[in-house]
């Protein structure tokens, strides 16, 4: 063992050294960047533990208290550091417990390398104690999964695994590692990092005739306009992003997984797209002549009724993934290809405008919705306060530099719309799957993967309830991670759609939470809860100022709404503003 | 309903590399969109390493560029073509297993195996068996033909089709494997050892 630690993460091994499987991994890890690494034990991965055991000072081992909170964790990680995100597993439920997360990770293209424990190889398919079909279960959630059966594949394995993972469209890869090739021996001749596989394009080529084409259509529009997604920020081109858009002078808006791409502040970020979207945004979608979309998918939450949508417009259509170009929406002009090569191309051709007059009129839609929907909001009479005043109150602390995490319903909504976000990877939620109880392992890992930068939770009653336990891991690591509870004892985005489509037929959605304050001190976890207005400010101010983790619980409104809204079904130019 | 009126038979070439589970990776993108596969073959390429898949499907032209793309974005997946009939030669084998009894005494059904191409595949005491190739329509015939005779069994293979106009990618694909020669695949080599091994 000592001997083999020595030599072991020398980037050329000339040579061989016998390491067993376990070592090979960790060493892999090593060479690959890994400093971190979600995870939960097991009998199946318990050589894999025991390697890690000579490996502590090098590698972070976060022991979670679920896996789904692990592969959560490893997803907020990614998403804050920008970094392939490591979770450990054992077999059987422990491998069926990352699913969720897979899926949360395959839909929202964020790279993650899962390593599970298997069976030994001889007894697969025999319903061994603790086997599952781990790879057959993961296929359509995984963007590669392979399973090691041979100690001797395990540095190729995990060479291709962080390549397919971090490379073109991000996305999770599994590899499952039975007990024998953890065990065994074997030649360790050193871990080449893999810049190829033949079969796999991950970028498309460029083609210079449709960035022609895209710029001509851009320097003929009269309302043109920018819709951009997480593509944005998967190809770090935010700064290329900018210059597009300050130089064309177009007005841009965002899917909440782009959120903070450019600040929330500047004067051409005209706000939010989708459903729970701003005003502006979602109406003149239906106005504009060309619209520009920028590593987005057109989701249907962003797209509402397709038939419906842009039909008026010229689409051009930039991303990397090729079966996303004309997948819901068809493109005039598709630029397949990493937006970090394709905008600067772009921004070269494009003519120099301010498009005063639109952007002017995205302006009055947004003063529309502020004396609508928004003023209210943030500035409630009501006695109970609103979610929108909480995230106000926050964003005077936070000055838009903290990493918002967010779960999943109306507390989601309203933390996009409203919270100031003046860097990239500042925005983390579950966007595409819509996974509640994402939130606190997430925020647990983003922390690990920005802990310079300050990480806040909001969360709902409900989706806390979902996944609290990772309190323990929080506890346990002595994270510094800032819980914001908005609590309206409702499971308050299927209630308002109850409200709103069921006749107020509120089925299910009375949700009882224990004393969440009490859970935070059991473990050991400072808190308070705030019912009145009075206290917000100095509540918020304490809980950013406390040394360690903080769980404040704001009670809120219990019936309050999410608006605008596009109902399921309409189009965006049918956003209700009540 | 719009699709409805479109759909027709589509052919569906992917040039892979031989991957264990890569077949349900791909079968999955159609099942995920409850399209039926009418018919799927899996071969050996023209190509050391490459695996060649035939699939066939019933659908507009529209669906299936979107399948295809989604096909071609698998991490183990080469190169994905769709044709229609039209652009490609193809062919279905099918096995027939009559009563040679029956054969012998009614010398119409020899006259008839032989008018639609039959050719003998084995020939026993008790059965005889007949094997065709051709298109859906005549391999059907043939069993239309057999039955009032007494068919006992019948098979028929997935179809497998050669593209019409294929020499382009076909020779860039060579020069591919050229270049980069695909990997064996490494199958479980320990579940014949099972009481051999050590385990807890």
């Amino acid at each position: 063992m000592e001997v083999a630690q020595e030599t072991l993460t020398a980037p050329e091994q000339k040579a061989a050294i016998e390491l067993t499987g376990s070592q090979a991994l960790l060493d892999a890890l090593i060479i690959e960047g890994v400093d971190t690494i979600f995870g939960y034990p097991g009998g199946a991965i318990m050589p894999i533990y025991d390697a890690l055991y000579d490996y502590s000072d090098k590698l972070n081992h976060i022991l979670v208290r679920h896996e789904q909170g692990g592969i959560h964790a490893g997803q907020g990680y990614a998403r804050t550091s920008g970094k392939v995100g490591v979770v450990f597993a054992t077999s059987g439920p422990g491998a069926t417990n990352l699913v969720t997360g897979l899926a949360d990770a395959q839909i929202d293209s964020t790279p993650l390398v899962c390593i599970t424990g298997q069976v030994f190889a001889h007894l697969l398919g025999t319903d061994a104690f603790q086997e599952t079909d781990v790879i057959n279960i993961t296929t359509p959630v995984t963007k590669w999964n392979y399973q090691v059966t041979d100690a001797n594949e395990i540095p190729e394995a995990i060479a291709k695994a962080f390549y397919i993972a971090r490379t073109g469209r991000p996305g999770p890869v599994l590899i499952d590692i039975t007990k024998n090739a953890q065990i065994q021996k074997f030649e360790y001749k050193g871990y080449t990092p893999c810049d190829h596989i033949r079969s796999y394009r991950p970028k498309p080529i460029v083609r210079p005739q449709y960035i022609k084409e895209a710029a001509e259509l851009i320097n003929s529009a009269k309302k043109p306009f920018i819709i951009w997604g997480q593509g944005v920020i998967l190809g770090s081109a935010e700064q290329e992003f900018k210059a597009f858009v300050e130089k064309s002078g177009i007005p841009a808006a965002w899917t909440i997984l782009g959120a903070g791409a450019i600040p929330t502040g500047h004067p051409l970020n005209v706000g939010m797209l989708g459903m729970h979207g701003n005003y502006g945004p979602n109406v003149l979608t239906n106005e504009c002549d060309v619209l520009i979309a920028i590593g987005m998918r057109f989701d249907d939450r962003v797209t509402g009724r397709l038939d419906k949508y842009a039909k008026q417009a010229k689409v051009v259509h930039l991303d990397i993934d090729p079966a996303e170009i004309d997948k819901n929406v068809k493109s005039t002009v598709p630029v397949w290809g990493d937006c970090k090569e394709t905008l600067p191309m772009l921004t070269a051709l494009v003519n120099h405008n301010d498009h005063t007059e639109w952007v002017k009129l995205f302006n009055e839609y947004t003063q529309k919705e502020y004396d609508a929907v928004i003023h209210t909001e943030l500035n409630p009479t009501s006695p109970q306060m609103t979610m929108g005043e909480v995230i106000k109150q926050l964003n005077v602390l936070t000055n838009g530099d903290a990493v918002i995490v967010t779960d999943v319903g109306q507390h989601q909504m309203v933390a996009c719309r409203y919270a100031t976000l003046n860097k990239t990877r500042s925005n983390i939620t579950s966007g595409g799957l819509g996974t509640m109880g994402f939130a606190l392992p997430a925020a647990i890992g983003a922390k690990f993967g920005a802990q310079e930068r300050d990480v806040i939770a909001i969360i709902g009653d409900g989706g806390f309830q979902m996944t609290l336990q990772e309190l323990g891991t929080i506890m346990q690591t002595g994270v510094d991670v800032k819980i914001i509870i908005l609590n309206n004892k409702f499971l308050g985005m299927v209630r308002q759609w109850q409200e709103l489509f069921n006749s107020k037929r509120y089925s299910f959605v009375d949700i009882q939470s224990p004393d969440f304050v009490a859970v935070a001190a059991a473990y050991g976890i400072a808190g308070k809860m705030i019912d009145d207005r009075k206290d917000l400010p100095s509540a918020l101010k304490q809980m950013m100022e406390n040394k360690g983790s903080f769980l404040l619980e704001v009670m809120v409104t219990k019936e309050n709404n999410v608006f605008p809204m596009v109902p399921q079904g309409c189009s965006v130019a049918e956003i209700r503003l009540k | 309903m719009e699709n409805q009126i479109n759909r027709q038979e589509y052919n569906i070439t992917v040039y892979t590399e031989n991957q264990i589970g890569l077949l349900n990776r791909i079968a999955i993108i159609f099942t995920r969109r409850k399209i039926n596969i009418d018919s799927l073959n899996t071969s050996p390429s023209e190509i050391e390493s490459i695996h060649r898949f035939n699939i066939v499907i019933t659908e507009s032209e529209d669906v299936v560029r979107k399948l295809c793309r989604q096909i071609e974005k698998q991490v183990e997946v080469l190169k994905v073509y769709y044709h229609t009939n039209e652009d490609v030669i193809w062919q279905e084998l099918a096995l027939y297993k009559v009563s040679t009894d029956v054969i012998a005494e009614k010398v119409s059904v020899e006259r008839l195996l032989r008018e639609n191409g039959a050719r003998v595949v084995t020939l026993r005491k008790d059965y005889t068996v007949f094997e065709t190739t051709g298109h859906r329509e005549e391999t059907d015939n043939l069993i239309s033909i057999l039955q009032p005779y007494g068919l006992i069994e019948f098979v028929r293979s997935a179809r497998v089709a050669i593209i019409k106009d294929s020499e382009g990618f076909n020779a860039k694909i060579r020069e591919f494997e050229r270049l980069e020669p695909g990997e064996e695949v490494i199958e479980n080599e320990y579940l014949n050892k099972g009481e051999k091994v050590f385990t807890m």
